[in-house]
């Protein structure tokens, strides 16, 4: 099983009819941009489903209830912000603080809509109320080389609804088999490690060109060095900073 | 404000924040000076997620002795480098944290 991403090349979603010549090929069906969204996204799941395990032990042990829990898969649906909302909510604070801190730790996702915003301009706002809804870091690593590649491109917002389904779904379910049948996962298994794995394995491939590399030698060097911010902001102002300082060594191809 | 009211709280806020660009832009083509950064979303981004994560799990860098974690992630750098796949990565790396939890002290 190759498990590489369509964004690369050499997977078999990679058919020509979406790859290749700008001049008058196709586009392919939306059918077909579904279904291959639905298949990047499966290997990714190898990371999050025990991740979302994870999330639904935790959020019992913090005295949340099954109900609030799974609500706030559906509700919030961004798994690093579920945990520590569980942690604050056992710490008992205040909701002001509660909301302050997912707000904050989510506001990466912005990075992700202004990534995307110009391959679904062209979309009703119905879609793209949809399509932010399910605008994961797991949709969004999967589908965005998918998006910027050559070709056709008139349907491939299907992809994204694939991928974002999927990860809907499996976060959905991960979370209420953790909430029910989870207690028993050994902490010593260390099963949140599959989430960074997983993260490595979507990186490196991404890392083609010395801007790429240097966006994430500054990027990931900073958030080492930001650790200690609260409300994950030093993730988000190393992401921030690592664009801005690569963004020179970028070649005039874009 | 109970907890259901947070949660819906919450979840709008992370809701606005993942429409917001998406929701601003409009018909035609962006400039490149605004695209050209964007490219680098992805590879800043994951990498401000992983290396925290990796190197210091427990607020606290260690690098000698190498940490399971630390050592893990690095050879799940080098599957990921070499196959591209994200299960061997998985297996890989979960299978050296699991050895070095065993072998190294901590």
């Amino acid at each position: 099983m190759s498990g590489s991403q369509p964004t690369t090349s050499g997977s078999p979603s990679n058919s020509p009819s979406t790859r290749a010549h700008p001049s008058g090929q196709p586009a392919a069906g939306a059918r077909e941009e579904f279904l291959r969204g639905i298949l990047a996204e499966i290997p990714l799941l190898l990371g999050v489903v025990p991740f979302g395990l994870i999330y639904g032990v935790i959020a019992i042990q913090s005295g949340l209830t099954p109900a609030t829990a799974q609500a706030a898969s559906a509700v919030v649906f961004a798994g690093s912000s579920q945990f520590v909302m569980s942690q604050l909510v056992a710490g008992g604070a205040s909701g002001v603080v509660i909301v302050v801190s997912i707000a904050a730790i989510n506001l990466r996702h912005a990075l992700y809509s202004a990534s995307l915003a110009p391959h679904l301009a062209h979309l009703s706002a119905g879609w793209k109320a949809l399509l932010a809804y399910l605008l994961t870091d797991e949709a969004y690593v999967v589908s965005i080389g998918h998006l910027e590649a050559d070709g056709p491109r008139a349907n491939r917002h299907f992809f994204l609804l694939g991928a974002g389904l999927t990860l809907w779904a499996s976060w959905q379910a991960s979370t209420a088999l953790g909430l029910f049948a989870g207690a028993r996962l050994p902490q010593s298994w260390s099963l949140d490690f599959t989430l960074p794995l997983m993260f490595i394995a979507l990186v490196v491939p991404q890392l083609k060109d010395r801007a790429a590399i240097a966006a994430a030698l500054v990027a990931g060097g900073l958030a080492v060095a930001l650790r200690g911010l609260p409300l994950g902001l030093g993730v988000l102002l190393a992401a921030v900073a690592g664009i801005l300082a690569a963004t020179p060594l970028e070649r005039g191809e874009a | 404000m109970s907890l259901g009211l947070t949660l819906l709280a919450a979840g709008i806020a992370t809701y606005l924040t993942r429409l917001s660009f998406i929701a601003l832009a409009h018909r035609g083509t962006a400039p490149a000076w605004i695209i050209r950064p964007l490219r680098l979303v992805p590879a800043a981004v994951l990498s401000a997620l992983v290396l925290p994560a990796v190197l210091a799990p427990q607020g606290m860098v260690q690098l000698w002795p190498l940490s399971p974690r630390a050592l893990a992630g690095m050879v799940a750098v080098l599957v990921a480098w070499k196959t591209r796949s994200i299960l061997l990565t998985l297996v890989v790396g979960m299978s050296v944290l699991w050895l070095a939890g065993l072998l190294l002290p901590g």
